[in-house]
């Protein structure tokens, strides 16, 4: 397992990206589900770099673990915050024609289609938050 | 890292993408649409280069096409097979005319 500590703000993506696609590439992970996972990862640590502390910043901890047999990756995103469970959120009505759509929310409902699994967890004043796929 | 360029002639506008549209990129390309939208009623996204796409992105396509819906039409065309894949699952398949 592989582990990124960093301060969460949204100037630092390109940093949990480049952390999370090395050990993808390091797998041979197809482009395609390097693009889901990447997508999935983007909408989840930005939603934690805008608001689990908001006004202010805080820590944030991105892992990688991935397992052979079947092929398997697991992205756990740690901090201590506001606690919110994105598992419970509602997912968007995707149907809607773009007038009526409204912008945003569609973000951890994309986290979630990327994926096979998400899931979340309050502990020790900690939301730890992962979403796994087989590669 | 995005690339955007603008190639317009009157009121028909092409802007093409390269690189990635996520939550860093996409403020540009929002702010780059806003700048050149005014009196146009043919735009078309070039999607050739377009890599990677996010729901920021997204939110922008979205926005552009609110606005084009009421003053012309927008296309998004040479979206590769990645970026088809989360306008299918996000629903913007349907939102978007892709071609």
């Amino acid at each position: 397992m592989k582990e990124l500590k960093l301060t969460a703000t949204v100037e630092s993506l390109d940093e949990v990206l480049a952390f999370i696609d090395a050990e993808l590439e390091s797998v041979d992970c197809p482009m395609k589900v390097q693009m889901q996972l990447d997508v999935a990862v983007e909408e989840l640590y930005v939603n934690i770099a805008h608001y689990a502390y908001a006004p202010g910043t805080g820590e944030a901890t991105v892992s990688i673990d991935i397992t052979q047999d079947p092929l398997n990756v697991t992205i756990t995103f740690k901090d201590s915050g506001i606690p919110f469970d994105p598992t419970a959120k509602a997912d968007p009505d995707v149907t809607l024609s773009a007038q009526e759509r409204q912008i945003g929310g569609l973000g951890i409902y994309m986290a979630k289609k990327g994926t096979d699994e998400m899931k979340y967890e309050y502990k020790d004043g900690q939301n730890i938050l992962s979403i796994s796929k087989k590669l | 890292m995005l690339k955007i360029d603008r190639l317009g002639v009157g009121s028909k506008l092409t802007v093409a993408l390269e690189g990635r549209l996520d939550t860093v990129t996409a403020p540009q390309l929002e702010k780059e649409i806003k700048e050149a939208i005014d009196g146009v009623t043919d735009l078309t996204i070039d999607a050739a280069k377009l890599e990677y796409i996010s729901s920021a992105g997204l939110r922008v396509l979205l926005s552009t096409q609110k606005i084009m819906s009421k003053q012309g039409s927008m296309v998004v065309k040479n979206v590769s097979e990645e970026v088809n894949e989360i306008f299918e699952v996000t629903g913007f398949s349907d939102i978007l005319t892709i071609q």
